[in-house]
């Protein structure tokens, strides 16, 4: 340790062996993902010769990238909806006793691999129950007699998109919300049920209120989630349901819109999307942590 | 209360069914290849698929170089954060948090202006380059599960008393993390790394876009151009996704065992 070598403003030899192993992770992450977002981001806000506009982002107003977002905002507000409601009735169900111990431990683990059981495989999946050909279809048909597609299901559509979704919406939801519901203390039942409180008052005045930015944190997310989803999407649509995800992709393979910045306005315009939704994610947690601590 | 429980009981029910239907339904199907008899032969065609085997393999490869580099990169940073820069932490919640927030489809939108070939650093020029690239977005996707998992696992260890006491002992840095932290953490890095291959095996946003022959777009072909085979696939997805979260679950239970 040369002291004309190393000036004094290290106070100890050790602190750049901090400073080098977290180098490589920064550098990765401003490469890697800061830029990369930032540069659409920026993009957004230029024109072809890289002036300042605001004209990329006017047209974003057009017919067709107005309703694949629509779409895409429909479709992940429905699977988050109905995903979050269903997850958390099953969660609770799971969780607040009377069956045997063997089914928590149990959905909790299928949970675990059906909210990772996403993409490609999926559609498979969901094109095998309910396809044309699907087991389910035939089933239907051929055991009641009803056709569904004949009534106008169609899985390559809004509500069978929804319903692919979900496959992996409730699951996520039954892992998301199930630490919030075991938070529900027994004391706060007994003592409503004490005092002479219905099972709907307790449930409107109690675990009610406690549950639920939780539970809206948690469809947030679940909204989020979908929102940003293609590959299932693409997989059993190809590219007949205009959501905005493959409606971007279709725009990087083959600058469909030609115009480069107007790719990087529909980027823009979902990053805000997906930010705001996890924003309010991030306040309601902080608000559920006040109770379920 | 007896009508309580019959509520959970059907709700259980329905949910369970929801979620094995479409599992029968997918492995009948599978079995239709051939007219009037079930049969695997949809399994052998596709085990037998040149392809299948290049990008299954392919897909391998790139998933475990995936686990390595992420878990280089986020180890040493999660330790010297946890242990010297906590002012750094609201920012690395911040970075390992990104990925949720932003779309898949958007971060490799913006490799493919920021690295193509007329750019400062062409790294799609050549396929390596590409890999690399693909390899940064896997870690990218990961990074959320990643760092938490190696987060919870630093937090169930005694970081400070440990790098103290193997610095007493004249343990440099490295030998701290190489010896004593990560046989520490074995079991939370164990489940990220098994997270982060379920993730990636069957990824196709990145992999399409950056036109890499991996597992995920050869799914995607595969269910456009045949009726049977993508049955099979989505079945041996599945349960490669069900081994890994088995196998995460083992390591959890046998980690919660050990400790006193």
């Amino acid at each position: 340790m040369a002291s004309n070598a190393s000036p004094a403003s290290l106070p100890r030899p050790r602190v750049p062996w901090a400073v080098v192993g977290v180098t490589p992770f920064m550098a990765f992450a401003v490469l890697f993902l800061i830029l990369p977002t930032l540069f659409l981001v920026v993009g957004a806000f230029q024109d072809n010769e890289g002036g300042f506009t605001l004209s990329n982002l006017g047209k974003l107003w057009t017919p067709t990238i107005l309703s694949s977002y629509w779409i895409s905002i429909k479709v992940s507000v429905a699977s988050a909806v109905i995903g979050a409601a269903i997850g958390a009735f099953i969660a609770y169900a799971a969780v607040s006793g009377g069956l045997p111990r063997w089914i928590r431990p149990t959905i909790m683990t299928f949970s675990g691999v059906a909210s990772q059981f996403a993409g490609v495989p999926l559609a498979f999946a969901f094109l095998a129950t309910l396809g044309r050909q699907g087991l389910v279809t035939i089933f239907l048909s051929s055991v009641f007699g009803l056709n569904i597609y004949a009534q106008g299901f169609n899985l390559l559509s809004f509500w069978g998109l929804t319903l692919t979704y979900l496959y992996f919406q409730i699951p996520l939801m039954v892992l998301i919300v199930t630490p919030a519901i075991e938070g529900l203390k027994k004391e706060w039942r007994e003592a409503a049920t004490i005092l002479g409180a219905s099972t709907w008052q307790y449930w409107r005045h109690i675990a009610g209120p406690v549950l639920l930015p939780s539970f809206l944190g948690a469809a947030l997310l679940l909204f989020a989630n979908a929102f940003g989803a293609i590959a299932t999407a693409y997989a059993l649509t190809g590219s007949s349901l205009n959501i905005v995800t493959i409606l971007l992709y279709a725009q990087i393979r083959g600058d469909v819109l030609h115009d480069q910045n107007l790719g990087y306005a529909i980027a823009f315009g979902m990053i805000v999307i997906t930010g705001l939704s996890n924003l309010c994610y991030i306040l309601l947690r902080v608000r559920s942590e006040r109770w379920l601590k | 209360m007896k009508t309580d429980r019959l509520g959970h009981w059907l709700a259980i029910l329905i949910g369970t069914l929801y979620f094995l239907v479409p599992l029968a339904a997918t492995f009948e199907f599978s079995l239709r290849k051939l007219r009037g008899v079930y049969s695997f032969e949809a399994y052998r065609v596709v085990l037998a698929d040149p392809q299948f085997q290049s990008s299954f393999t392919f897909s391998v490869g790139l998933a475990v170089v995936t686990i390595v580099f992420g878990m280089a990169i986020i180890v040493p940073m999660a330790y010297f954060v946890e242990l010297r820069l906590r002012k750094l932490r609201p920012f690395v919640e911040f970075v390992t948090l990104l990925p949720l927030v932003v779309p898949a489809i958007v971060i490799v939108f913006g490799y493919l202006r920021l690295y193509n070939s007329s750019s400062l650093l062409p790294l799609t020029n050549s396929s390596l380059g590409t890999n690399f690239l693909l390899t940064c977005g896997y870690v990218t996707l990961a990074l959320p599960y990643m760092y938490r998992s190696i987060e919870t696992g630093l937090r169930s260890i005694d970081v400070r008393t440990l790098t103290e006491a193997a610095e007493s002992l004249g343990a440099s840095s490295g030998t701290i993390i190489w010896r004593i932290i990560l046989p520490n953490i074995r079991s939370a890095m164990l489940s990220g790394a098994f997270l982060t291959f379920a993730i990636v095996i069957g990824e196709f946003t990145f992999a399409s876009l950056l036109n890499r022959p991996a597992f995920g777009p050869y799914l995607q072909l595969i269910g456009a151009n045949r009726a049977y085979e993508p049955a099979a696939l989505a079945v041996m997805a599945f349960m490669i996704t069900w081994a890994c979260m088995g196998i995460i679950q083992v390591i959890s239970r046998n980690a919660a065992a050990a400790r006193p």
